[in-house]
Parts: structure tokens; C-alpha cells; sequence
């Protein structure tokens, strides 16, 4: 088992329903978020290209946070999802500080906070939020190893690429580009 | 030329637009780090070369200090936690992969050791010094014996402590100022540094003033050598280190480092140190202020600097 999501940037509208729907899910904190929109525009006017992300932990297989957490409450969960033990936290930030891709932040109540995939519902054999609100369709979440899931076939078939590979991380979130 | 806008919609305090989720707290308590482990490796090392009454400020005197700098910067570390009621879990886990993690034992280990170790001395700073139960002082007595020991695992445990206040931040690739190993061997040389220049200030002794001053020269002298290197390596580096690099190299942080950390806090203090030992007078407070205040930025300027370097995605 090996949960992974890809994000079709062909089909991102850029909605941000994906971050509310995080943010109900989640109950995330005002002022925070799990997951969040990035714009890329490239090139000079008039010529442009856009790339619409929706971004979040990358839930990398190689992970920086996990590799430098002191107390191990951030850990992987079954199918490599890195999670965080807010009883084992004690805030002391280097997790966030060792994650290059800013996934993480602190909660009010002092630990430190960030995107699960959803697992609660993932156990339940749902998508996380994010995926099952989507509008246009753009997010596929999945197991890696199946090679019949939607998300085997769509990074077999489609050109894809992840988040700063070359920082070793071994990203688990895809962009189908 | 290509142009790039990056918007993004995710603004979580202290992580955006710049990361600095670790403030004052960090650099001060890697200072106080730095200055006990060079205190600590000082004592040990004369001690084994069998010096203690010839140099009794480096190997007697300044070690009281340490309890107390290691003391502060531990308070400093606590108040740096957000989640504090919880530290307790960094001493019911080792994890060899987290630096966090060791510095946080060798603290625990070094903290008693170098009250034991003063304690072993404490007779020879304070003769009128009478321990109030006999059974303490049996203890004590024993320990002497076993002085040759403590020193050596104290040199081993200081070397450590020294280095993982640099290595703490050198392993955090997600942050290219800090990516570099050259972070461990700089920090520790530039505690002992500081150490140094204090043992010169404090003591009476000719001897001693003018051996530490010379060692202080010569660990300033391998200090700017290790920041030319830091440099050299990033400019070597990938697109991100260098970028890093360009920080000091007319970005922002270029004045308060080359003016503060380098100027005044190691050349102006060296050239000083020379002079002194060509016994010319400069006042000795001169220098030793000077070093004591550029360790501390360069810990402030580094952790900072971090924090505001990034990968690009």
C-alpha cells in the first residue's frame, strides 16, 4: 500500500474549494491552512502560461520532518502517510524548518499541524475531502501499488511531475502536467 | 528573459511570506552551547596535559560558569517549545536521525558531568571550602581519582555539543544557507573562540593571558578561513546555495555580516590581540567584548539568514 495523489493542472480552476473543504473536514484553525493555491504565471506579456496546483504535504517517502523529529510524533502511518502525534510533539519547529515545502505549521494549541490525507475517511475507504469536493474533477488519490487504480493509470498514461524531487524528498503528491 | 509570478494563497503565520518559526530564542541558546563546549573542552584538555596550576582560570575557574550557561540556555530552549508541557518526550526517545534529539542528551549528559567535574575542583578554588555531609565528599574524593576519565569523555561529549549546535542547522536541506557541513566545525571553533578570548580577559596570570590569546589568534585565523570555504561551497552549490549566498553577497544580510561578524567581531579583535602581544596596551576589555558579541550575531545572522533562504518550485 502506497497512498499518493495527483493533481490534474489541466483541469485546476484554481476554485479553492479544496482548501474550505480542508478546513471543515479538518477543523483547521482560522488563519491556517493544510492545503492552499499556488498561480505560476510564466513568460512576458502577452505571451503566458499559467499553472494552476492545489498544494499540500507531499507525504514524501523519504521524509525530511520525520528524519528530524526528536520525539517521533511525526511518523509514517500505514500506506506512508506522515502524520504528527500531538501528544508526542513538543513543538520545538524542526519539522517545519526541515520541510522544503512549507507544509507545516504550528496550531494554537502549540503542536504542529498539517495535512493527513484525510485518513479518518481514507480507513473508511472514502477519498480525502479535498479529492471528493472537487469541482472540475482535478484530484486523484490512490494506491500506487495497484496498478489498476485511477491513479496508477493516470501517472502511467498522462506526463506528470512532482515538487523539487532533486531535495530527495520522494514526493507522494503528483501534478499531472 | 523568462519572467516567473508565483501567487500563492497560503498565508500560515510565522511560515509565510518569509519562514521564522524560531526567533531569539535558538541563536542565544547555540552561543551559550558553543561558549560552554569550548569552556569545557579547554579545562579537560590542560587538565589531561597535566597544566592545572599553571592555567587555574581555564581549567578551575571558568568552568563554574558552564552549569549556568548550559542552565540559561536550556530556559531559552523551553521557552522556544510551543507545545512545552510535552518536552519530557525528547528523553523518553532516542533517534540517531534527528540532531535535535542528540543535542538534547548530550545536554542532559554534560550538564551533570560538568557539575561533578567543578566539584572536583571546587576544593582547589575555594580553600576554605567544607562540603556539608561527609558522605559528599567521600564521593568527591573518589571521583578525583577518576579525573583522567571525566576529562576525556568531557572533551569527547564538549566536541559534540560544540559541532551539533552548527550540525542542528546543517541538516535541515530544506533550508540552503544551512545545507552545508562547514556549519558544525565553524560553530565549534568559533565557541572556543569565545572561550578563549574570556579565559584571556579573566586571568591574572601572564602565562595564561598570553597562551589563550595566542590560541584565540589562531582560532579566528581558522574561523575566516571556514567562512571563505562556506562561501566557496555555496557559490559551487546548485541554483538555491547560491542564491543563499547572494544574501551576504549584497542582499540583505552583506552589512550586518561583513561589517558586524567579520570586521568587528574577528579581524578588528585579532589585530588587537596581536598588538597586545607585542605588548602594546589595548584595553582588555576591547577585544574580548568585540568576540563575545560577534559569536552571538553570527549565531542570530546564520539562524535568521536560514529561515529567509528556500527552495524554489
Amino acid at each position: 500500500m502506497r497512498y499518493a495523489m495527483a493533481v490534474d493542472t489541466l483541469r485546476c480552476v484554481g476554485c479553492s474549494d479544496c482548501v474550505v473543504a480542508c478546513q471543515t473536514e479538518n477543523d483547521v484553525p482560522i488563519g491556517h491552512c493544510r492545503d492552499w493555491i499556488v498561480e505560476k504565471t510564466t513568460g512576458t506579456y502577452p505571451e503566458l502560461q499559467l499553472e494552476i496546483r492545489s498544494e499540500r504535504c507531499n507525504h514524501c517517502a523519504n521524509a525530511p520532518c520525520v528524519r528530524t523529529c526528536p520525539t517521533e510524533a511525526s511518523h509514517y502511518a500505514e500506506g506512508g502517510i506522515v502524520l504528527v502525534e500531538e501528544s508526542e510533539c513538543i513543538g520545538c519547529k524542526a519539522c517545519i524548518t526541515s520541510c522544503p515545502y512549507d507544509a507545516r505549521f504550528i496550531h494554537p494549541e502549540g503542536y504542529v499541524d498539517k495535512c493527513t490525507f484525510c485518513i479518518h475517511r481514507v480507513e473508511k475507504g472514502q477519498n480525502p475531502a479535498c479529492v471528493s469536493v472537487c469541482p472540475t474533477h482535478a484530484m486523484i488519490f490512490g494506491d500506487l501499488d495497484d496498478p489498476n487504480s485511477d491513479i496508477s493509470r493516470a501517472m502511467a498514461t498522462r506526463k506528470w511531475k512532482s515538487l523539487i524531487p532533486e531535495a530527495g524528498t520522494d514526493p507522494k503528491v503528483f501534478y499531472l502536467i | 528573459m523568462i519572467e516567473e509570478i508565483i501567487t500563492s494563497g497560503r498565508m500560515n503565520p510565522e511560515i509565510d511570506p518569509i519562514l521564522h518559526v524560531w526567533g531569539w530564542e535558538i541563536p542565544f541558546y547555540l552561543f551559550l552551547g558553543g561558549i560552554s563546549a569550548g569552556i569545557l573542552i579547554f579545562s579537560a584538555y590542560f587538565t589531561l596535559r597535566g597544566r592545572q596550576d599553571e592555567l587555574p582560570v581555564a581549567v578551575k575557574w571558568m568552568p563554574l560558569a558552564v552549569p549556568f550557561l548550559i542552565g540559561i540556555g536550556l530556559i531559552a530552549l523551553l521557552m522556544d517549545l510551543s507545545h512545552v508541557l510535552y518536552f519530557w518526550q525528547l528523553f523518553t526517545n532516542i533517534r540517531w536521525e534527528s540532531p535535535m534529539s542528540w543535542g538534547a542528551w548530550t545536554l542532559g549528559i554534560i550538564m551533570p558531568l560538568s557539575i561533578a567535574w567543578i566539584a572536583t575542583w571546587i576544593e582547589d578554588i575555594f580553600p576554605k571550602w567544607e562540603w556539608k555531609f561527609d558522605e559528599i565528599k567521600t564521593v568527591i574524593d573518589w571521583l578525583k581519582n577518576y579525573r583522567r576519565y571525566m576529562a576525556q569523555i568531557l572533551i569527547l561529549l564538549s566536541v559534540i555539543l560544540g559541532m551539533y549546535t552548527g550540525i542542528l542547522l546543517s541538516a535541515f536541506n530544506a533550508r540552503p544557507f544551512w545545507n552545508t557541513s562547514i556549519l558544525g566545525p565553524l560553530f565549534l571553533t568559533s565557541g572556543l573562540s569565545a572561550s578563549a578570548a574570556l579565559v584571556s580577559f579573566f586571568s591574572k596570570s601572564e602565562v595564561e593571558k598570553r597562551l589563550f590569546t595566542r590560541i584565540d589568534i589562531i582560532l579566528i585565523g581558522i574561523e575566516l578561513f571556514m567562512i571563505v570555504h562556506l562561501f566557496m561551497g555555496h557559490l559551487a552549490g546548485t541554483q538555491v546555495h547560491i542564491q543563499a549566498a547572494q544574501m551576504f553577497l549584497g542582499g540583505a544580510f552583506t552589512v550586518p555580516f561583513w561589517v558586524f561578524v567579520v570586521g568587528l567581531g574577528l579581524l578588528l579583535p585579532v589585530v588587537l590581540e596581536i598588538l597586545e602581544l607585542k605588548h602594546k596596551f589595548i584595553p582588555a576589555i576591547v577585544p574580548v567584548v568585540l568576540i563575545v558579541a560577534g559569536n552571538l550575531m553570527l549565531r542570530f545572522i546564520v539562524v535568521n539568514a536560514g529561515q529567509a533562504s528556500r527552495w524554489l518550485y
